[in-house]
């Protein structure tokens, strides 16, 4: 546990890789095709390392943060069809289909509240009844019982909603956050290629609209994340595609705080059959790293235990992530893909500490809550 | 920093004595695992790996894994396989049962090497041992048979009376091939003390290992870490190896294992896993001080495949085996599914840019996937 045993050395690589890792290194940008060459390479190690120091440049390199919330969903009644998604049901699935009441959250948010949880993740499906007076009066509900940061409703919730109340997005953007939305997930970008859109998700909002509710939530002072789910169809050129259409919105409004990936949960979903070659983990390391070394103009990389288990999320943390992510006190999309792990908040303080960092609970916005010295 | 002497060694003077080829000592094994540059010490180990000449090959065996006998006199505390004759699911299979399975699980995977080991039950002989390896090999005779742990020869030793010596040599002529490297936890008396009150002292390990050696019986060697154990006591651990095969040399490859609390007295303490981050700076650590084992497997069955392959950038080159029945690990919670294709060895060994060869228990190739 002693910071004074480092290697002073930069990372060693090959020829072409050493030179792209050395151009990061000394605070330059690197290309679309450098970062493909990145992923195309086999040397985690060095690109590791490399967005190991870029994140210590970012943020503080002895503290790594976490979230204590929870992630309620408050319907899984969608009309989106994904294929990627084991979760949702038609509308009119009498049997399966849920839209939680009222008083059901507000148990989920005080239980989440008694653990010293500080805020609530809330995503849905695209149900086709509920306009924008629903969520208005959802979230004022809320608002006015509890004190807890309200981290909800991805792009293409915002799109549905805007459609389905034949309202422009920056009037729904503006009238949830009166009604108490204090910042929105990065959920639903996928991957930001039409094509792959088209494959995996043809009638999910496209590329253009999810930049679009993004761009008017940071114009509004509404702070966000990015995420991206590969490990389907995409190609390694569409998986760089993509980190560029963050990173350039990224550079008009500075309007993203994070950016978390995750690889696509096959389990129950109907593109499952379809994916020829699943990411491993050594996949998920190197694309983190990548997404580190590509995005530095996004100040946190959140590690993704949640799929890819406690041992990889804790390892994870050491290319290029500063953060842990959630300990989330409830899950249901991931796990209804069959990917189950569980962690406490002790779990997340042991796993920070073995790495020789200093676990920090930090709030939705980034604030320090509390150290664990 | 003034705290900081010149005599300490750091990850920078460590990388000077790789790079010259000079032999790290127990300070510089100390300093890695106290340090936390994780990737420092990964890229570290995968270049002692290279200079020693080690290339892209990534091997693993098809393997049947058997116990024969889960009872056991020994009370060791990080065990949930050992059961008494007289308690539940205690179990003692037949020699006839058991090279029948052996040879019906042949039929179906055409496995190249039996790994076994076993609880110590008072109730057999040595006759028994001999009978059992005489018939497996009998039956699989083109099979290698990587059985019985040192504490076991031990074990055998007691129950007749015979020296290490003329237990090997026995089991030997009667077709045994290999010894694994089971029983040696940790080589300190004070943990042995702890964890392993029953067990024989750690110097019977390393005299069945160095009989074995000279009597041309190659061996494996092995660390169960993350119980009680300090740092200085895992240096020590592996110091003691390389002075072994300093010695000998018939140490095919070692094995680091992370201890599994599950169904262990020490779960019921709130004992936890082992993290990634210690699995990989362990690797890392092992190949970096034992510069005379050629091999450093990866048992992706105690650290799951995808932490294994990124393993293999932190100095590993084994993935160990297919290993198509595993039951101690089992006992003790371990849920990946002991049932692997080869497939999926060899897609994770490609995708950390790695050749999958397979090989027998002697790492000679077998097949290879460019």
């Amino acid at each position: 546990m002693t910071l004074t045993v480092r290697s002073s050395r930069p990372p060693r690589a090959a020829a072409p890789v050493r030179r792209i890792l050395e151009q990061a290194l000394a605070g330059a940008r690197i290309s679309d095709i450098d970062a493909v060459t990145l992923l195309r390479s086999r040397e985690l190690v060095a690109v590791g390392r490399a967005a190991d120091e870029l994140r210590a440049r970012k943020t503080d390199p002895a503290k790594v943060t976490f979230v204590v919330d929870r992630n309620v969903n408050y319907t899984n009644v969608c009309k989106t069809d994904c294929d990627f998604c084991a979760f949702y049901r038609r509308p009119g699935d009498r049997a399966e289909g849920y839209l939680l009441p009222k008083a059901v959250i507000f148990r989920k948010i005080e239980e989440t509240l008694a653990i010293g949880g500080t805020g609530l993740l809330m995503q849905g499906g695209h149900h086709p009844d509920l306009a924008i007076e629903f969520y208005e009066d959802l979230f004022r509900s809320i608002k006015s019982r509890y004190r807890i940061h309200l981290h909800a409703l991805s792009p293409p919730e915002i799109h549905h909603i805007s459609r389905r109340s034949r309202l422009p997005v920056a009037e729904t953007l503006t009238r949830l956050r009166d009604a108490g939305l204090d910042s929105i997930p990065g959920g639903g970008a996928e991957i930001l290629v039409e094509r792959v859109r088209r494959l995996i998700a043809p009638k999910k909002t496209k590329a253009q609209e999810w930049l679009h509710v993004m761009r008017e939530a940071h114009r509004l002072g509404i702070s966000t994340t990015a995420t991206m789910m590969y490990g389907h169809v995409e190609t390694l050129e569409e998986r760089v595609e993509h980190l560029r259409r963050i990173r350039e919105l990224q550079d008009e409004l500075h309007g993203f705080r994070a950016f978390i990936s995750w690889t696509f949960q096959p389990d129950g979903t109907r593109l499952g059959p379809r994916v020829e070659r699943f990411p491993t983990s050594f996949d998920y390391l190197l694309t983190q790293a990548v997404s580190r070394i590509y995005l530095d103009n996004v100040d946190h990389i959140q590690s993704s235990w949640v799929t890819q288990g406690m041992k990889i999320g804790q390892v994870a943390l050491a290319f290029g992530a500063d953060d842990l992510g959630s300990v989330m006190t409830e899950e249901n999309v991931v796990s209804a893909a069959g990917t189950t792990h569980r962690a406490s908040t002790d779990d997340f303080v042991r796993a920070i500490r073995a790495l020789g960092k200093v676990p920090v609970q930090r709030d939705t916005l980034y604030r320090e809550v509390r150290v664990f010295d | 920093m003034a705290t900081v002497g010149a005599s300490v060694p750091t990850l920078d003077t460590v990388r000077e004595k790789v790079e010259a080829g000079d032999r790290l000592d127990f300070e510089d094994g100390l300093a890695l695992l106290e340090s936390d540059d994780l990737l420092a010490l990964g890229e570290l180990a995968d270049l002692a790996r290279r200079l020693r000449g080690g290339t892209d090959d990534v091997y693993f065996v098809q393997n049947l894994y058997l116990n024969q006998t889960n009872v056991c006199r020994v009370k060791c505390k990080f065990c949930a396989f050992a059961r008494t004759a007289k308690q539940e699911g205690a179990y003692t299979i037949s020699i006839a049962e058991l090279v029948e399975d052996a040879a019906r699980q042949h039929e179906l995977t055409g496995f190249t090497e039996i790994h076994m080991v076993n609880g110590e039950s008072p109730h057999v002989t040595f006759e028994w041992y001999v009978e059992t390896v005489r018939a497996l090999h009998a039956a699989l005779p083109d099979v290698h048979l990587k059985l019985y742990t040192a504490s076991e020869i031990h074990h055998m030793s007691t129950l007749s009376g015979l020296g290490y010596e003329e237990i090997l040599r026995e089991l030997r002529d009667a077709g045994l091939g290999s010894l694994p490297g089971g029983g040696a936890e940790i080589f300190a008396d004070r943990v042995r003390r702890l964890v392993a009150p029953g067990k024989e002292h750690p110097d019977r390990w390393f005299e069945v290992h160095d009989i074995a050696h000279r009597l041309g019986l190659p061996t494996h060697c092995t660390m169960l870490y993350g119980h009680v154990e300090t740092y200085e006591e895992r240096v020590d651990h592996l110091l003691r190896l390389r002075d072994q095969q300093d010695r000998t040399g018939g140490f095919l490859a070692f094995v680091p294992l992370a201890f599994h609390p599950e169904n262990t007295v020490f779960e019921r303490r709130g004992w936890a896993f082992t993290s990634g981050a210690e699995d990989l700076k362990m690797m890392a650590v092992s190949r970096l001080l034992l510069d005379n084992i050629p091999n450093l497997k990866a048992y992706w069955i105690m650290m799951g495949l995808p932490l294994a392959s990124v393993a293999l950038h932190f100095g590993a080159n084994d993935v160990q085996g297919t290993v198509v029945r595993e039951e101690i690990f089992r006992a003790a919670g371990s849920t990946i599914g002991s049932e692997q294709k080869i497939d999926e060895l060899v897609r994770h060994v490609k995708d950390a840019g790695r050749v999958p060869v397979q090989r027998d228990t002697l790492y000679r190739e077998l097949r290879r996937w460019e």
